[in-house]
């Protein structure tokens, strides 16, 4: 009997572990599935199309110049190709002001002819309109707009996801933008953190280490929303004065933080691992003569350095995942960053903002399952190092 | 033990009998703007207290959100502060579903600076080159020698596509523009910031900023955002609210459907900040 339940509680502990992993692959799967998808496919929204003057040589027109032509930055189609003409736009929106009603037909059967002979009259005409309203005729073609490939997506400069009529997704500010914060913020709690914990661990007195470390520990408790408001309402308005700068949202206060939000985790891990270092080791350090600070800085520290090591990529993972404090506090502005005091964005800021009213399976919305993909494989190489680390320790 | 499986069971059988079944409570679910969602509370707050048997769950999450739900059938009336976009058009066609779309209020957008910016009126143009980055400088519209910072909401926000569409000639913003997840986030940063610039609802409007007049005729005739100006028309840059319902619902849902087009229902409209429909 005694057997048998032994037996059952272990088959019900290993269901449990599998259950786990299968669910974190099934996840993984989805993100990816969703994410992949989203590769190879077109900029421009399904079963919409541009259209020009058959006259016309433009060969492809891709995301950023759509961008320019729409923008009214590129006014003549001299400007790309070997064809000297005005740019004419002409969108669904455009129709009233250009047709009269009659003209269209009531549920729109002349547009194509209407719209074919515009563009014939009109030489530089860009249209944009649905494959379905409008066929082709002699007087115009489709130019072919480029799918989105894996390298544009990751070196593109500019997010524009709604961009009509193409999406311009080039991730490379937010990956700049999220590394830069984190590593930055990691840069600020490190010695912030290793102090605090070498004084917990091996300075304060057990009184005071009784009262402070319930304190640190709270830290890690409060809700990111909470830091991401007060981060709003002192920390923002506090660079803008200390630098002087025009606006206070810069990847600066997001570093100050998400430096704030990874300390426990610094503290505590660096603090069990500073724990670790044997007492005799400890006790022969001194016994040779050297001081307490000898003592901590030249044989307590390497000892630990495995652990501390782990502590701040943990803290890096922290940062790099971080939120809604961040969407609070950076700006949120896809600029390629150049210095600290500008303002920034990041991958899970983008995520969370644009998700919510992202149309379901659209462009946008797969665009950003990509993004969740890029962001899991940023932690699973930090987790990776972690393990590095933390492994190599233990074989010394 | 046995009482709370009893409590179970008590409630699954409330939810079952509360089901399409039964006219006696009749639930429907409200999904989606964030802009519309203080309106669509108040409404259902005083509807239901008229009509007891009918319970109203009002939800968030933006229009994108509510339209989703409503084409998965997970909502009965979504929110939305801009028209159904061409993709979701055509998957309604796809899928074969006839949408009713209700204007409910309209709301005007203020464009908004911090009090101390002796700037008092822009025209379109130059609210163009503000937002698409072509006016960097204070100093261009007669302020002082400071750099101008944007402030925009999230581009999927209604709000967003609505300010691109009528004020920036459908240009795209400029990179360097600031997103901020909300209108309160806004209106802090602005209220903090000596050069800011951005867009609100009117009826998110506070002391802590200061709203612009606007022209639309090149500079003849400025307009400050009021709810008189936003009435008479007068302030051009107003945009209705939507409710969109499935036609097959459209018994479930006309009592508050037509609650809210009612004068009590426009009196609301109004206290809660947005311009209501002008009959």
């Amino acid at each position: 009997m005694g057997r048998l339940v032994e037996r059952s509680a272990e088959g019900l502990i290993k269901a449990c572990g599998f259950a786990s992993a299968l669910i974190v692959l099934l996840i993984v799967f989805f993100l990816f599935k969703e994410g992949i998808s989203f590769l190879n496919s077109s900029p421009v929204e399904d079963h919409y199309a541009l259209f020009v003057h058959s006259g016309n040589p433009v060969t492809q027109l891709d995301e950023g110049q759509i961008k320019d032509l729409f923008d009214k930055k590129i006014t003549n189609w001299n400007q790309l190709t070997n064809y000297e003409y005005p740019v004419v736009l002409l969108t669904a929106g455009d129709l009233e002001r250009l047709f009269t009603p009659e003209q269209l037909g009531k549920n729109l059967e002349y547009l194509n002819a209407c719209v074919a002979h515009y563009i014939d009259t009109v030489p530089g005409t860009l249209a944009y309109f649905s494959e379905r309203q409008l066929g082709l005729s002699p007087a115009i073609r489709i130019v072919p707009v480029p799918n989105i490939s894996l390298w544009k997506f990751l070196s593109g400069r500019q997010w524009f996801p709604t961009a009509q009529p193409a999406a311009i997704m080039g991730t490379l500010p937010l990956i700049l933008g999220t590394l830069l914060v984190s590593l930055l913020a990691i840069l600020i709690a490190l010695p912030l953190g290793l102090a605090a914990a070498i004084y917990l661990a091996e300075i304060a007195d057990p009184r005071m280490r009784n009262i402070l470390k319930p304190v640190i520990e709270l830290l890690s408790g409060i809700p990111s929303v909470v830091y991401g408001f007060f981060g709003l309402v002192v920390i923002v308005p506090f660079i803008q004065n200390l630098f002087g700068l025009p606006v206070g949202e810069t990847a600066l206060a997001g570093s100050f933080l998400l430096a704030i939000m990874a300390l426990p985790t610094i503290i505590t891990v660096s603090e069990d691992a500073i724990r670790t270092c044997p007492i005799a080791v400890k006790e022969a350090s001194l016994a040779l003569g050297a001081s307490h600070w000898q003592t901590i800085f030249r044989v307590i520290l390497p000892y630990a350095s495995s652990g501390i090591t782990a502590a701040a990529i943990l803290g890096i993972g922290r940062a790099v995942g971080e939120t809604m404090a961040v969407l609070m506090v950076t700006g949120n502005a896809a600029l390629m960053p150049t210095s600290l005091t500008q303002p920034v964005r990041t991958i899970p800021a983008t995520i969370a903002a644009e998700l919510g009213e992202a149309s379901f399976g659209g462009l946008h919305f797969k665009a950003l399952f990509a993004l969740g993909c890029l962001l899991f494989l940023i932690t699973l190489v930090t987790n990776l190092l972690v393990e590095r680390t933390t492994s190599k320790s233990r074989k010394s | 033990m046995k009482n709370s499986y009893l409590f179970i069971a008590l409630c699954l059988l409330g939810y079952a009998c509360g089901g399409p079944g039964n006219s006696a409570t009749k639930s429907i679910t409200v999904k989606g703007s964030d802009t519309v969602l203080p309106v669509a509370q108040k409404t259902a707050e005083s509807f239901m207290v008229a009509n007891p048997g009918v319970s109203i769950t009002v939800v968030g999450g933006g229009s994108g959100t509510g339209l989703t739900a409503l084409m998965d059938g997970n909502t009965d009336i979504a929110m939305s502060s801009r028209d159904l976009k061409a993709d979701e058009k055509l998957k309604l066609q796809d899928k074969q579903i006839a949408f009713e779309v209700k204007t409910l209020a309209v709301d005007a957008l203020a464009v908004i600076v911090h009090p101390s910016n002796p700037v008092q009126r822009l025209t379109r143009e130059q609210l163009e080159g503000i937002f698409t980055g072509s006016i960097t400088n204070w100093k261009e519209l007669g302020g002082e020698d400071a750099a101008i910072v944007v402030y925009s909401r999230e581009n999927s926000s209604g709000t967003y596509e609505f300010f691109k569409e009528h004020v920036m000639d459908k240009k795209n913003y400029s990179s360097s523009v600031l997103n901020m997840p909300a209108t309160g986030a806004i209106v802090q940063s602005i209220s903090q910031t000596a050069g800011a610039i951005g867009y609100i609802g009117f009826a998110y409007m506070t002391p802590e900023v200061k709203s612009i007049e606007v022209s639309y005729d090149q500079g003849q005739s400025y307009v400050g955002p009021s709810l008189e100006t936003a009435k008479d028309k007068s302030y051009p840059i107003s945009r209705p609210l939507y409710y969109i319902y499935d036609v097959k619902n459209a018994d479930k849902v006309s009592a508050y459907m037509d609650y809210v087009l009612s004068a009590e229902g426009q009196q609301i409209v109004e206290q809660v900040g947005y311009i209501p429909l002008s009959r």
